[in-house]
């Protein structure tokens, strides 16, 4: 096994020291709060980017025909709500990655920094553009191309948000190719990046798929004041299985090239296997769908819960499966980073106990007279801005002779609270790790000096 | 030390979390914490100002309405991203004091953050279902009920936040005990929220004026009242607010005198000191004098007249927070970790062997003669880059050029390499230089090549990093493999 994982990871890889703290928690419950915390988040994040997509589509189709352009408009109510759940629940899984993976997710971070810190900006910008789209959309339906144009902008950048981050937890489970990285660019084609993006894009437009069916069929949910009449609730369910069984089609076509894609070194049997199972059970699910869809029509809503169980556990293999590629991937690299933070914690723990030894033999040496006390203190604390005769950053020690040679409480006072005398010097700053002995015992040095 | 260093070298790395961060404190306080028991208070105001045989004044409720739908909009956009963008740019910035921050400090984050998912989902109830609520007055009721429950959120959410900044300013803590308790005990934690609290009512009251104006006509009745009833608002809150402001300034030079080497007596200190006083002085004046005009002649006020006291209340906040983080120097984390991200207790090591010795990323892993100017550029990166750019905002050479006067002379190498191994003495709010004398005398020599050549310093953002051979897989197999032998003779000798 260590010759194995030798052999993968290459010599042009950084081995960083970890942050010197135990984790907060044992690591399996940080790894299940980072994985079930993170399938929250991702849900919303898939409802907010499949909902605008499906609202852009039915807007378009919307010019012609007013049911799409309800739709839309039903769906386009919903991102608003969906995307500030995205946000928040984003927060516990970052908190959980950011403590155990601190030097992988910050590494890579750092490596994709301005496109990293743009995400605030651009998501910002993306909310933004859904409210006015949201807000304006009865006063703008005579520019409706306009108004299109506004959610097809924050669909762009909604397409693109996700990549970021991405790259970031793509390139945080490969520490070898670190040093190869100039910026986000050379990162984003990484292989794998784009096979990931897409099987998280059709995950999103399957998941709205399953909101979108549970969305109108909710008994309170107003159908018939909403839409117009000629047209029922089995009309956008049908829209909205098609959506997720098309969506899951495609799944099973972009999985293997994600798989194919994934570096070997963090592939296992365990993960071949926790994948398929949630494949397979995806499978039956995409069964009852095609059933349902093909069926009559008032047979639509049958085993629609369980088609929601069987899909969530599917997601949930997948979630596990992802964390068990990291885990894999990362914890040869891990084992050697922990022990050569363990060497390290020694050596600089050795460096604190000789200093020590240091200072204590230079505490017991009482043998020094008032006059090396301050000479010693004059050095540390005086001489990087004054010299015996030339200025440097204040005055020259000469000159200070000359002002205070029969004062020498004139010149501890000006010590312990210097003020500003001369224009063209800056102030001198006030030494307050001074004591009064080593005021008195600096004065003395300062007018010995001839 | 163990990360690629994102560096900005233009804007200094500190200002990007300091924007974002500003931004954040201003919508966190202003249009929520303050903002939402404001609005409450004029829909309750709304309820009990209408006819008998109205649930609501329907004209002053839609004003109330809308004024809230622009806070939701805000709150909910740039307010939420502006407070993940801390974390993003701090995590950029400064990984290692974030990084050990968050291994003591998870639950308390963990707590914050249930919390925060409170108050997004009753932010959105309250909004979302504002105009449902005007169907009866008992849903109206119940509403406005809402209303005061997300209040008491928004603060809670404050109060916390408070607490773990007041954690990091208390010096020697971290080193004892790794409890979130002191972030509560900490000399300036009270004083902190006492001042936040009212100050953030204020920032809400100027906030409610321009938006009224918005939202009301020009000489209506409408306007008047609610302008009137905003400015009472204000005068209710900007006694307390000055109170707050002054206990909390009262309590600062206690809270960095603890702070171990830092002292109060620093003429940096003393200036923001002294800038704060008067601002405090010129907010609350200006303020009380516009709700002073709101209250006895509202309708003589116009939309200007509120821009002054509402930059002065922002700066107000502002400058509390600039002051904050100043006391905090030289660490970022009390007595633990100094700004520069290096951990106190291993500057023996660091001084004895050198600093680029145990970079991870570093192309210069020791000094020599031929290598002094590139060496010189990994110290600076290593060990001043998170506060100092080279050319930038806070430039190592304009800092420099200053001390010893000589804008238009070159700087004097030997003199810095001096300099910079005891500017700490002198300069209280510098971390001490981590370095050998050898990596001092390359930093210097860099200096003054930055100031000759006026060359920039590119961040791993963009020049990516080179890793030190000490530092790379194949030594560390080699310590590894040194460990096992070791572990395997003492197993043999016993």
């Amino acid at each position: 096994m260590n010759i194995l994982f030798v052999h993968f990871l290459q010599v042009n890889t950084p081995v960083p020291r970890d942050i010197p703290i135990p984790l907060p928690l044992p690591e399996w419950l940080l790894v299940v709060l980072l994985v079930f915390s993170f399938l929250l988040h991702i849900v919303f994040v898939n409802l907010m980017l499949g909902g605008s997509i499906v609202t852009l589509w039915a807007e378009i189709k919307g010019l012609k025909n007013k049911f799409y352009d309800t739709l839309a408009y039903e769906v386009a109510r919903t991102i608003t709500v969906n995307k500030s759940l995205a946000v928040v629940l984003g927060v516990a899984p970052l908190l959980s990655i950011n403590a155990l993976y601190t030097i992988y997710f910050y590494s890579a971070n750092a490596l994709t920094g301005i496109m990293w810190i743009l995400i605030i900006p651009l998501v910002a910008i993306a909310f933004l553009l859904t409210y006015l789209h949201k807000y304006t959309w009865h006063s703008m339906e005579r520019f409706k191309i306009l108004h299109i144009g506004i959610i097809a902008l924050s669909v762009l950048l909604f397409l693109f948000i996700p990549l970021i981050f991405l790259v970031n937890i793509n390139l945080m489970l490969f520490p070898e190719k670190w040093s190869s990285i100039h910026g986000f660019i050379s990162a984003l084609f990484l292989p794998n990046v784009f096979p990931r993006y897409f099987h998280f894009l059709f995950a999103s437009l399957a998941v709205t798929g399953l909101f979108l069916f549970w969305y109108v069929g909710r008994k309170n949910y107003p159908f018939e004041t909403i839409f117009p009449n000629n047209y029922t609730r089995y009309d956008v369910k049908k829209i909205a299985y098609s959506l997720t069984l098309g969506a899951s089609v495609a799944q099973f076509l972009i999985g293997p090239i994600v798989l194919i894609s994934l570096p070997s070194k963090g592939f296992g049997w365990g993960l071949l296997s926790i994948i398929l199972l949630g494949a397979s059970l995806a499978l039956i699910a995409m069964w009852w769908i095609w059933k349902a869809l093909s069926g009559p029509k008032e047979a639509i809503n049958k085993r629609f819960g369980g088609i929601v169980v069987l899909m969530t556990i599917t997601v949930l293999f997948m979630g596990s499966g992802r964390h068990v590629y990291r885990a894999n991937a990362l914890n040869p690299h891990r084992e050697l980073m922990a022990i050569k933070t363990a060497e390290f914690e020694k050596l600089s723990a050795n460096a604190r106990l000789n200093v020590n030894k240091d200072e204590a033999s230079q505490l017991s040496d009482n043998a020094l007279s008032p006059v090396e006390k301050g000479a010693a203190l004059f050095k540390t604390n005086c001489s990087i801005c004054h010299q015996k005769d030339t200025k440097l950053v204040g005055p020259p020690i000469t000159e200070m002779v000359s002002i205070y040679k029969n004062n020498i409480s004139g010149l501890e006072q000006w010590i312990k609270a210097p003020g500003k005398k001369r224009p063209d010097y800056p102030q001198m700053p006030t030494l307050s790790q001074l004591s009064d002995a080593d005021r008195e015992n600096l004065a003395k040095y300062i007018l010995s000096v001839q | 030390m163990d990360f690629p260093m994102f560096h900005l070298d233009w804007l200094n790395d500190r200002f990007l979390i300091a924007m974002i961060a500003i931004i954040h404190v201003l919508i966190n306080h202003g249009i929520a914490v303050g903002f939402v028991p404001y609005i409450t208070w004029l829909e309750q105001k709304g309820v009990k100002n209408s006819k008998p045989d109205e649930i609501t004044n329907l004209q002053w409720d839609a004003v109330a309405e809308k004024m809230m739908k622009v806070a939701f909009i805000i709150t909910t956009t740039v307010g939420a991203m502006t407070g993940v963008g801390i974390w993003f740019s701090a995590a950029l910035v400064s990984p290692a004091s974030i990084g050990s921050l968050i291994r003591v400090f998870y639950w308390a984050w963990f707590t914050e953050w249930t919390i925060f998912v409170t108050e997004v989902v009753l932010i959105m109830v309250y909004y979302l279902t504002w105009k449902n609520a005007n169907r009866s007055l008992q849903a109206k009721l119940k509403h406005i009920r809402f209303g005061w429950y997300l209040s008491v959120f928004s603060w809670f959410t404050m109060a916390i936040i408070v607490a773990i900044l007041g954690f990091m300013m208390d010096p020697g803590n971290w080193n004892t005990h790794h409890s979130f308790i002191n972030g509560f005990t900490n000399p300036i934690y009270l004083p902190q929220l006492l001042f936040r609290t009212p100050t953030a009512m204020i920032v809400a009251g100027t906030f409610g004026y321009f938006l009224v104006f918005i939202f009301t006509k020009r000489g209506s009745d409408l306007r008047t009242k609610t302008i009137s009833t905003t400015a009472k608002w204000v005068l209710f809150w900007t006694p307390l607010s000055i109170l707050g402001a002054i206990y909390y300034y009262k309590a600062m030079p206690a809270a960095m005198r603890d702070n171990m080497s830092t002292a109060v007596g620093t003429i940096e200190f003393q200036q923001y000191y002294n800038l704060l006083k008067y601002i405090i002085l010129g907010a609350t004046a200006s303020v009380l004098l516009i709700a002073l005009l709101g209250v006895i002649k509202p309708s003589k006020i116009r939309w200007y007249m509120v821009v002054f006291p509402t930059v002065m209340a922002f700066g107000f906040l502002g400058i509390f927070e600039r002051v904050r983080e100043f006391i905090r120097k030289p660490y970022v984390i009390g007595g633990y970790m100094y700004s520069n991200l290096l951990r106190k207790e291993d500057y023996p090591l660091y001084q004895r062997d050198g600093i680029l010795k145990y970079a991870t990323y570093t192309s210069t892993p020791e000094v020599t003669e031929s290598n002094k100017i590139e060496a010189g550029k990994n110290v600076f990166m290593l060990s001043c880059s998170r506060c100092h750019t080279t050319q930038g905002i806070n430039s190592i050479t304009y800092v420099f050029e200053r001390m010893y006067g000589s804008f238009n002379k070159p700087l004097d190498e030997s003199a810095m390499a001096a300099y910079i191994p005891n500017m700490h003495n002198g300069r209280t709010f510098m971390p001490p230089f981590p370095g050998n004398q050898k990596e001092a005398e390359a930093l210097a020599a860099y200096i003054k090549f930055l100031q000759q050549s006026h060359e920039t310093l590119d961040g791993a953002q963009t020049s990516g990093v080179v890793i030190n051979p000490l530092n790379n897989m194949d030594a560390a197999i080699q310590q590894k493999l040194a460990a096992h032998t070791n572990d395997t003779i003492k197993t043999a000798q016993k």
